[in-house]
């Protein structure tokens, strides 16, 4: 059973974030996600400094098998991306909740996010 | 719909699959990872459970006969311990499934249609079967099949057959099938595959493959077998330009613009089901200097193209992909595609429609792989 991180937040798209107090917050995709997606091959993501809209696709994950959008769990300004998960998106199927993060938001406002124990329930996740 | 399990559904389960609906069938899509899967068969080995695929036997003093009346191939022509690629088509020339046919004697071949096919093909060959004297007799339901796919292949095999049987293995040619004792039981062994790599095709009564699977795994262990789902056989396929029924074949599309051309025989001398429509289609110079051609597409992106997507050129819609994904093992985005003949000259840049965004795409000759000899 794919991990749920228990100190997250959590979209119903999937996508996890964390909010580092009163710096930007980073997000990434969920366990759940990355293992349903199988062995991700491309990951497009927002520009830096463009503006990301909660609930709104704000770029692209590819697998070998499947391609979904990314959406952003929170509204707000693109702090900073991931070029490493980029380079090698391998990283998100292997490391989602650390090495596999992809974008940091200045946070302006959220969207609706479910706590962990929420977002394991509803996807079959395991804390 | 109803949900099949093979024989060894009980092994997957065990090795930790994720599974997947495929025609009526639950089959694993991956173990692990589909990327390592795929990677293990084009270096090392792979093991596949196929026991979805149907077996037909075609035996009778008209067995040769009746498929070349049944088939569009030339089954007649194919010699004992042989075997041939060949499509069974409806009155209008649309592919109602392609399949591989073995030649086991004079009087007897073995019938293999795919997972979803098998039957429906399975019903037309019995009903085509009338005025011949032959049985056809479906065993798909009692049979399971395990490939072994991949450049260690054969070292993994002739650990399980008796040293004075290593030449009939070894000697195998690629299409054709040997009756080998392997693990102390005499069953079919066909030198077949789906993968574009060397490789073995085990057909096996259900009650005795999980043995066989098991010690399969064990022995093939040292030479870097592992097991292999659904998802890599499709991008293993795809890169050996292998078309896939309900993809790149269908009841509406025919072998010439599928590029099955070869594989319809018009020269045989006996009538078959479609060969007039197919004369007529292929009179018209369908696929070849009118209507829609399948070609290779290779992405200039990073970007995939998948299936129904459409191909573009100049902005104007030219033809749909059946089937894409990134390869794996050529590191770029393949695709297949049907696009009008006038833009299918390998060469030929045009883009594909990927969720709105016109990606760069390459016209290319298939297979997109081949693996050195």
């Amino acid at each position: 059973m794919s991990k749920v991180a228990p100190e997250l937040k959590y979209s119903a798209e999937h996508e996890w974030i964390a909010a580092d107090g009163a710096g930007p917050s980073t997000i990434g995709v969920s366990a759940v996600a990355a293992d349903a997606l199988g062995d991700i091959v491309y990951v497009d993501l927002p520009e830096v400094g463009s503006t990301v809209t909660a609930g709104e696709a704000c770029g692209e994950i590819e697998s070998t098998k499947s391609v979904s959008d990314l959406y952003s769990p929170v509204t707000g300004e693109v702090s900073e991306v991931n070029t490493a998960a980029v380079e090698d998106p391998a990283v998100i199927n292997s490391d989602p909740y650390g090495a596999g993060w992809l974008f940091k938001v200045a946070v302006e406002s959220e969207g609706p996010l479910l706590s962990a124990d929420e977002y394991a329930a509803a996807n079959g996740g395991e804390l | 719909m109803t949900e099949n399990h093979t024989a060894l559904y009980g092994e997957h389960e065990k090795a930790g699959a994720s599974f997947t609906d495929f025609g009526g069938w639950q089959m694993p899509l991956k173990y692990s990872s589909e990327l390592a899967e795929h990677h293990a068969v084009r270096n090392a080995a792979g093991l596949f459970d196929l026991s979805h695929m149907g077996e037909v036997w075609v035996s009778g003093p008209d067995a040769a006969a009746f498929l070349d009346y049944a088939l569009a191939g030339k089954l007649s022509a194919v010699a004992v311990g042989k075997a041939k690629y060949s499509l069974i088509c409806n009155a209008d020339g649309g592919i109602i499934d392609d399949l591989i046919s073995y030649r086991r004697s004079d009087e007897k071949y073995l019938v293999v249609p795919n997972a979803g096919n098998a039957a429906t093909v399975a019903g037309l060959l019995a009903e085509r079967a009338a005025g011949f004297d032959v049985e056809v007799k479906d065993v798909s339901a009692e049979t399971s099949l395990i490939a072994v796919q991949g450049p260690n292949a054969e070292a993994i095999l002739l650990t399980l057959v008796p040293a004075e049987q290593h030449s009939l293995v070894t000697e195998l040619k690629y299409y054709a099938a040997v009756d080998v004792t392997i693990n102390g039981q005499e069953l079919l062994l066909a030198r077949t595959g789906y993968t574009g790599e060397d490789g073995f095709e085990i057909y096996i009564p259900n009650a005795d493959a999980a043995a066989l699977w098991q010690i399969l795994l064990t022995n093939g262990q040292d030479q870097g077998l592992i097991p292999a789902g659904l998802a890599s056989r499709d991008s293993l396929r795809l890169e050996a330009g292998m078309p896939l029924y309900g993809n790149e074949l269908s009841v509406t599309g025919h072998a010439y613009s599928a590029g099955l051309g070869p594989v319809v025989s018009l020269a045989k001398e006996s009538d078959f089901v479609g060969k007039a429509a197919l004369a007529a289609i292929k009179e018209a110079g369908e696929g070849s200097t009118t209507g829609r051609k399948l070609v290779g597409l290779k992405g200039l992106g990073r970007r995939s193209a998948r299936g129904h997507y459409p191909v573009l050129k100049d902005g104007a819609t030219i033809g749909e992909v059946t089937s894409g994904q990134p390869s794996p093992t050529l590191g770029y985005p393949v695709a297949m595609a049907y696009v009008d003949v006038a833009h299918a000259e390998p060469g030929t840049l045009l883009d594909v429609d990927l969720r709105g965004k016109a990606e760069a795409f390459e016209v290319v000759a298939l297979p997109f792989y081949k693996r050195q000899k």
